[in-house]
């Protein structure tokens, strides 16, 4: 199905669309994601299912994700952020487009070719609660990449485990506890002792503390700092939580539908978003304190996510868009730098956000609301 | 007016591993047209709490009382509940495909509502209120929508249209359980908004439960935080996050990420929320406490007021004017714990700060302690 390149290619890498690349040397960038897009057939029928349609889930979507450094992932729900992650570990084939991890073309590996690959990329998922056999032993569960990756065995792998579980806060005499004898946030840590246990390059966290409490979120965020710290490891890092996000990463990419709105350095993207859907998100976030709460002029945006089997036509996003005009639904907007931002600063919108525009008095004021 | 007030309400469950604590002796009031927001960790009795007030937890032991409009909650029949629940008071739950039947159509759901509680009404009034109500929520082109079952609405129209039901017999009072936790940033707004709005326009009073800190300092006018099935703190809203006294409370807050800190370490709360079936002893969050003193071993603290506004309650043994994230109550706790802690204490003390690292905890140095 997928029209891709083929396996291994270690010819130089071509720079992709823009990928917010400024200032950093091609052998300073882990991750390389170029135009990648991924759909999936929906399928209808009874006994010959026949394909209907296809959920864009990723469309064309290029970034960058230098060594050692965090790139957070933003986006409502089924705006594809798992989709591109699975796609960038290699966890499903590409539809088209390339991932260049660590200076190699990985895209669409044979499962052989990928091994050495899967070492260097792990995941840590969402939910500490499904993500773990329930009937398995923690250090068992921990051990999995050494014993699939047939690497320390017996006593040495015991040994290695229990420094895995002391390196993130368990107490390594429970190596024999079963996953239902620890809290949700303990369960999170056992899942990245597994996720670290054969010093990867690259860690996939797939919303990694929205099922916890913000007590316990804080200890997990923290323990993630810790070790990006002393291994040097790289994170792509997937959260709805936008102060989250603002808090671990170096740069953010939002997306909307399978395509990505707006990237750039946290600070320019947080501090002056372009891409209306990004404005709309800023101001959308609870934040934990009333007079910010009070003085914030929500934008409130009107209808709901479209379908991406049938996404829009022109820009995405502008059925909902406050700022639309006929243009918009007629040209797709390319990710590029408004004039005067750093170039490494791109959205995809026509018409992208002033300093200080007040969209939210711009924004049909709940009209549908009689 | 206080149209609810709640006095010592007490909820246990009798199961196999022993007997959970849902809620301790908790007490507060609502008044019309204001928001309570309720906050705590999962499994800190929130929900609970409520339920019971709505007679929805049944085999559970209840004690208390809680006195809406001239009647006891807590001892009515369930015929008489039946009436309060939906008339009076509307509950709006957190996943609306658990309220929401699958297989009956959302306007015909509506406008049964309607009919239930009142037979006078014809269908035909019944099904106009619907589509009004669902197009007053929000949800567009409602005459056609009415007709849709409830997979064909999305995650936010579901909500939208639990909030119709709610409204649809307009309710005193409604409790909202987490209304928006499952529901993306841009969708939650709309959802608050749309809340905020129709308790305007209404009058009607709104408890809001949430485990998000960020949802209360939006709309609640009055914070209750919970902690192990009890009331830690009840204030204002500004006092709960400007000059918070309890330090579960305060702990809450300084563990968000804030906009002012990116990429700093962050401050997390040490240990993790107690069985409700084996409880700490004294105050149930001294394990966890960076200011643990020897009482907060054995004895339990009663809300009881602290600060200078005389609505700001708070159910810890340090002194109660040290209240705030300013340095100067930073020192009155200070004192207290250097006078008030003893060995006891101190091994308790040691215990937190070696927990996870980062940890505040007074008296002990190290990468953990305070400053
Ligand atoms: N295996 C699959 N088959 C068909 N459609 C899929 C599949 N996986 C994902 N999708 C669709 O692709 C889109 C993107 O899904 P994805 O899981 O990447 O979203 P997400 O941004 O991670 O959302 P969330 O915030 O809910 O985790 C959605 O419409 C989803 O339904
Ligand atoms: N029917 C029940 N039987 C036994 N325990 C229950 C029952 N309902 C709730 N609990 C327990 O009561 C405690 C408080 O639950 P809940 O009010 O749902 O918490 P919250 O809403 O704050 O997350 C939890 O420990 C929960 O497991
Ligand atoms: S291109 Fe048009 S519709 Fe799209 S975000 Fe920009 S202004 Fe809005
Ligand atoms: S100081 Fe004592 S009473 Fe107050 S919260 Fe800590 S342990 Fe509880
Ligand atoms: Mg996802
Ligand atoms: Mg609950």
């Amino acid at each position: 199905m997928p029209a891709s390149t083929g396996p291994a290619d270690t010819a130089p890498v071509s720079t992709g669309q823009p990928v917010a690349l400024e200032g950093i040397l091609e052998e300073d960038v882990l991750v390389r994601v170029e135009h990648v897009t991924k759909h999936f057939p929906v399928r209808a029928g009874g006994l010959i299912r026949r394909t209907v349609g296809q959920v864009q889930a990723v469309d064309d979507v290029s970034l960058v994700i230098p060594r050692g450094k965090t790139l957070g992932l933003v986006g409502e729900t089924g705006s594809g952020k798992s989709t591109l992650a699975r796609c960038v570990a290699g966890l499903v084939p590409v539809t088209s487009g390339r991932v260049i991890f660590d200076g190699r073309d990985v895209t669409n590996l044979s499962r052989r070719a990928m091994r050495p690959v899967r070492r260097d990329v792990q995941m840590i998922f969402q939910d500490p609660y499904s993500s773990l056999n329930p009937r398995r032993r923690v250090g068992a569960i921990i051990g999995d990449p050494f014993a699939i990756h047939r690497t320390a065995t017996g006593g040495e792998r015991k040994r290695r485990i229990q420094e895995l579980m002391e390196r993130v806060g368990l107490n390594p005499e429970h190596y024999n506890r079963f996953p239902a004898e620890f809290s949700g946030g303990q369960r999170q840590r056992i899942g990245v002792a597994r996720a670290l246990a054969l010093r990867p390059k690259l860690i996939i966290c797939d919303e990694p503390v929205s099922a916890l409490d913000v007590s316990i979120q804080a200890q997990v965020l923290n323990l993630l700092a810790d070790l990006q710290q002393d291994y040097g490891l790289t994170y792509l890092f997937i959260a709805h939580d936008l102060e989250v996000v603002r808090h671990v990463s170096d740069s953010v990419a939002v997306m909307y539908l399978g395509r990505i709105g707006e990237l750039g350095p946290r600070d320019d993207v947080y501090d002056t978003p372009r891409h209306p859907y990004t404005a709309a998100l800023l101001s959308a976030a609870p934040a934990a304190d009333p007079d910010t709460a009070a003085a914030r002029q929500r934008i409130i945006l009107t209808g709901d996510v479209p379908s991406p089997i049938d996404p829009p036509s022109g820009c995405r996003f502008h059925p909902r868009c406050p700022k639309a005009r006929p243009l918009c639904s007629e040209q797709e907007p390319q990710l590029e730098p408004r004039l005067g931002d750093a170039p490494t600063h791109v959205a995809a919108c026509h018409f992208p956000v002033e300093a200080g525009e007040d969209l939210a008095a711009a924004a049909p004021a709940r009209s549908e609301v009689s | 007016m206080t149209l609810l007030e709640v006095r010592d309400l007490t909820v246990s469950f009798n199961t196999a591993d022993g007997v959970v604590q849902a809620v301790r002796g908790v007490s507060f009031g609502v008044d019309a047209g204001r928001t309570l927001g309720i906050v705590g960790e999962s499994g800190s009795g929130k929900t609970v709490l409520t339920q019971t007030l709505l007679g929805l937890t049944p085999g559970a032991d209840i004690s208390g009382s809680a006195r809406f409009d001239e009647r006891d909650l807590l001892q009515l029949t369930e015929e008489e509940m039946r009436h309060i629940r939906g008339e009076r008071i509307s509950v709006i739950f957190q996943d609306p495909l658990t309220s929401l039947h699958p297989l009956y159509k959302v306007g015909w759901q509506i406008s049964e509502l309607i009919r239930a509680h009142d037979k006078s009404v014809s269908k035909k009034d019944a099904a106009e209120r619907a589509v009004e109500l669902l197009s007053r929520v929000g949800i567009p082109r409602a005459e056609r929508r009415v007709n849709d079952y409830p997979h064909q609405f999305s995650g936010g129209m579901r909500q939208r249209a639990m909030i119709a039901m709610a409204l649809a017999l307009s309710p005193q009072m409604i409790i909202a359980d987490e209304p928006t936790t499952a529901l993306d940033a841009t969708v939650q707004a709309q959802i608050l908004d749309l809340l905020l709005r129709l308790q305007r326009e209404s009058g009607t009073a709104l408890i809001m439960i949430t485990h998000d800190l960020g949802v209360v300092a939006d709309i609640a006018d009055e914070v209750l935080v919970m902690y192990a099935g009890r009331a830690a703190e009840k204030a204002p809203k500004r006092e709960v996050f400007y000059t918070p006294h309890h330090p579960y409370t305060k702990g809450l807050l300084e563990s968000i990420p804030s906009s002012s800190a990116a990429g700093d370490r962050l401050r997390p709360i040490a240990g993790q929320p107690p069985s409700l079936i084996n409880l700490p002893s004294g105050c149930k969050f001294h394990p966890r406490c960076g200011y643990v003193m020897d009482r907060c071993l054995s004895e339990e603290p009663d809300l009881r007021q602290v600060g200078e506004s005389g609505f700001h309650n708070s159910a810890c043994w340090l002194p109660a004017g040290a209240a705030g994230l300013s340095e100067e109550a930073e020192e009155l706790r200070e004192e207290a714990v250097h006078e008030e802690r003893g060995e006891a204490a101190a091994e308790v003390a040691e215990a937190v700060a070696a927990d996870v690292p980062g940890v505040a905890v007074v008296g002990i140095e190290g990468e953990g302690a305070a400053e």
